[in-house]
């Protein structure tokens, strides 16, 4: 011991521990940077008083299982099927090949792992042998194996049925919801809700007059990013939004509708008369049927398929409703291969009467533009902008929010240096814990929109999975529906309004009173959709 | 270097130059450890999914299983962070100099600075093969191989603690460092 010490000089000592100091240092300022970050975002997160929102509570699923029709079954159709937990066994094969090549590809995992919806599917109807097959192989389970019917009617006649997920061409979507509702069934339907104007009034009227459990397939009304800026909105935090920008972006052949022509479609496997339904007869045409989304006699264009998704994004976080006056135009600008329906198009829709919070003295701010461009010919993306007095919200499957300089609201925050302009002051991503891999041009596009995943507990979730799952809830249990007949008929008019303000080339007016939209029976007919 | 004090003879500047660059990598590599751990959301899984060159997929597979990745960002959070102190305070120094060189070795080899690769989370600097990644690990080789904190630092209560172990068996007396310092 008495050595030991000796050894141990003053000048060990101090040479010994001459770098303690520094750890003092680093953790005073260390803890001096935390809290001057945490202090700031304490006081933008206290000014805005934002809580990221939680997904709707959907009610439980226990229970006998819920006995589902399938009603067409292309490239939507399966998608539901795996929504519902039914992939066809091509499609796992597919999947598992492209999870060896590509790790980062998890869409068979995420398919797996899947919570059960507690549902069997007991029928299936597809105008295409080939897809009524694979329908038929994706819902084979524990011994059940559904019916397949050629006729959506003899379907709808089966008791083993109790509710139908329709994903038709456009052109059908209301003919069959309307027959499903009459026949007792409860209705899930792929958007644009319908094909027609008349068509809306009978299929709201159908879903009222029945109460059974209707649901609109804008399954991004279940992303957590856009519960999250609904949330920021209404506490006011843009102020008086005047101006919103929606936007498509694609360019590429399946972002353009031009999908594979099965080689197997022929006169024999397909019902062609079936198929035209109201449409204008004509000889069968493979391309008709495999890429129905070209033409307008089948389909409702950029309007009613891409445009109604931007709308309806709005609409969930805006309730702004039917707007007062449409204008539009567009062309065939980078995909002239005999389509009708253009591939560029501006649309415009005023409502001059929203009001929704301002930070301004009463009665200065009042109305707003929303405003959706679309090009089939540059994936440029231009990001959803809710632009506000106070603020800019960039919207995708994060929330972004801008303070803008000339703010009343956050004026003094920006002058005493709390609000940094050069970074966003508040920034929402609920992957922030995960990982994302998404694979090709359009399923980015999607995303992008919530409209193939969102979060849960910072889990990936297929969002239409739970948006299938809150349709499912309101059999079961009475739950609301988040994209109802209101909000269905709401973004039917308006993506009708715009159709026909396209194809007029004429502004488009709504009255509100009479829930009418201004324009002559003549008219709605010269353009196929009265 | 048979790994007693007395073997070191850098002069005083040489000595303390080495023990600031020493204290600095700590201070770096800690406060990045720091900066996770205090942030809850933090998780490499975005940085090893940006992951390029030849051991892309190895990183990839790391990130794809939750389970693995947890116990990743764990190791990560706490290897910064005690490699980071241990730096600072000289103790330990060899473990932890090689706790760091693996540690940044697997940043670079996840990021390697290829001709014709892009990473999604842009760095703030131009590199071609060389980055600073590479750099500190060189740094820290550096330091492997002029060990002074055996002169200033903790490791110089260990060197004397075993020189007396090693004197005491020999019966000889330790001999006390004369370093100029």
């Amino acid at each position: 011991m008495e050595e030991k010490k000796n050894k141990m000089s003053r000048r060990d000592a101090l040479l010994g521990l001459a770098t303690v100091p520094v750890v003092g240092a680093f953790f005073l300022g260390a803890s001096a940077k935390s809290s001057h970050d945490e202090e700031i975002r304490e006081s933008i997160l206290k000014e805005l008083n934002v809580e990221a929102a939680a997904p709707p509570e959907s009610g439980p699923m226990s229970g006998d299982p819920i006995r589902i029709g399938i009603i067409a079954f292309g490239i939507r159709g399966e998608q539901l099927g795996r929504a519902l937990g039914f992939a066809t066994p091509a499609w796992i094969e597919q999947m598992k090949k492209n999870a060896l090549e590509n790790p980062k590809d998890t869409r068979l995992k995420d398919f797996l792992e899947q919570e059960s919806q507690n549902v069997v599917i007991t029928a299936v109807c597809d105008l295409f042998t080939v897809r009524a097959e694979a329908a038929q192989a994706a819902g084979t389970r524990d011994g059940n194996k559904p019916k397949i019917y050629r006729d959506y009617r003899e379907l709808l006649g089966d008791k083993n049925v109790d509710a139908v997920v329709i994903a038709t061409p456009d052109h059908w979507h209301a003919p069959i919801a309307i027959d499903a509702l009459n026949a007792g069934k409860h209705v899930y339907v792929e958007k644009c809700m319908t094909h027609k104007v008349q068509e809306t009034y009978d299929l709201y009227d159908a879903v009222k007059r029945t109460g059974l459990v209707f649901q609109l397939g804008h399954q991004h009304r279940q992303t957590q990013s856009f519960l999250t800026a609904r949330e920021i909105i209404r506490k006011n935090v843009l102020g008086h939004i005047n101006l919103i920008q929606t936007n498509t972006n694609r360019n590429d052949d399946n972002g353009a509708w031009q999908y594979d022509i099965h080689p197997d479609g022929n006169p024999q496997t397909i019902d062609w008369d079936m198929f035209l339904g109201n449409a204008p007869k004509i000889p069968f045409n493979a391309e008709h049927f495999f890429r129905w989304r070209k033409w307008y006699v089948y389909g409702t264009g950029l309007n009613g398929d891409l445009l109604t998704h931007d709308y309806d994004r709005i609409n969930c976080l805006l309730e702004m409703g039917i707007p007062s006056s449409t204008t539009a135009s567009g062309g065939i600008y980078t995909h002239r291969d005999g389509r009708d329906v253009p591939d560029v198009l501006q649309v415009v829709m005023e409502y001059p009467n929203f009001k929704m919070g301002t930070t301004q003295e009463a009665g200065k701010e009042q109305g707003m533009t929303f405003m959706y461009s679309a090009t089939l010919g540059n994936q440029w993306d231009r990001g959803t902008l809710l632009m506000g007095h106070d603020a800019t919200m960039e919207l995708s499957n994060q929330v972004t929010i801008h303070a803008d300089p000339r703010s009343t609201r956050y004026k003094q925050m920006i002058e005493d240096g709390t609000i940094n302009l050069d970074v966003p002051m508040y920034a929402y991503n609920p992957s922030a814990k995960g990982v994302d891999a998404v694979t090709g041009a359009t399923a980015k596009y999607f995303a992008s929109k919530g409209l193939m995943y969102t979060y849960v507990n910072g889990k990936r979730v297929d969002s239409t999975f739970l948006h299938m799952r809150e349709w499912l809830s309101g059999i079961r249990n009475g739950t609301k529906q988040s994209c109802g007949i209101e909000e269905g008929f709401e973004e039917a008019i308006s993506a009708h309004m715009t159709t026909i303000a396209t194809r007029t080339g004429k502004r488009v007016d709504w009255d509100p009173v009479e829930r009418r939209i201004k324009v002559d029976n003549a008219t709605l007919e010269s353009i196929g959709i009265a | 270097m048979d790994g007693t004090v007395k073997s070191l003879s850098y002069s005083a500047t040489q000595t303390w130059m080495l023990t600031i660059l020493r204290v600095l990598i700590g201070w770096h590599l800690m406060y990045e450890g720091i900066v996770k751990l205090w942030n809850p959301g933090w998780s490499a899984g975005g940085y090893l999914m940006d992951s390029q060159g030849f051991f892309a997929e190895y990183f990839y597979k790391l990130a794809a299983n939750p389970g693995v990745l947890e116990v990743v960002d764990f190791l990560n959070v706490w290897g910064l962070v005690l490699v980071g102190l241990a730096l600072i305070l000289g103790v330990f120094t060899r473990l932890a100099l090689w706790g760091g060189i693996v540690l940044l070795a697997l940043y670079y080899l996840s990021h390697p600075p290829l001709i014709g690769v892009k990473y999604a989370l842009p760095s703030e600097g131009s590199y071609l093969w060389v980055n600073k990644n590479l750099i500190e690990i060189f740094a820290m080789a550096v330091l492997l191989v002029f060990p002074a904190s055996r002169v200033i630092g903790m490791d110089r209560y260990l060197m004397t603690w075993r020189d007396g172990r090693k004197a005491s068996s020999n019966g000889v007396p330790a001999r006390k460092e004369e370093i100029p310092v």
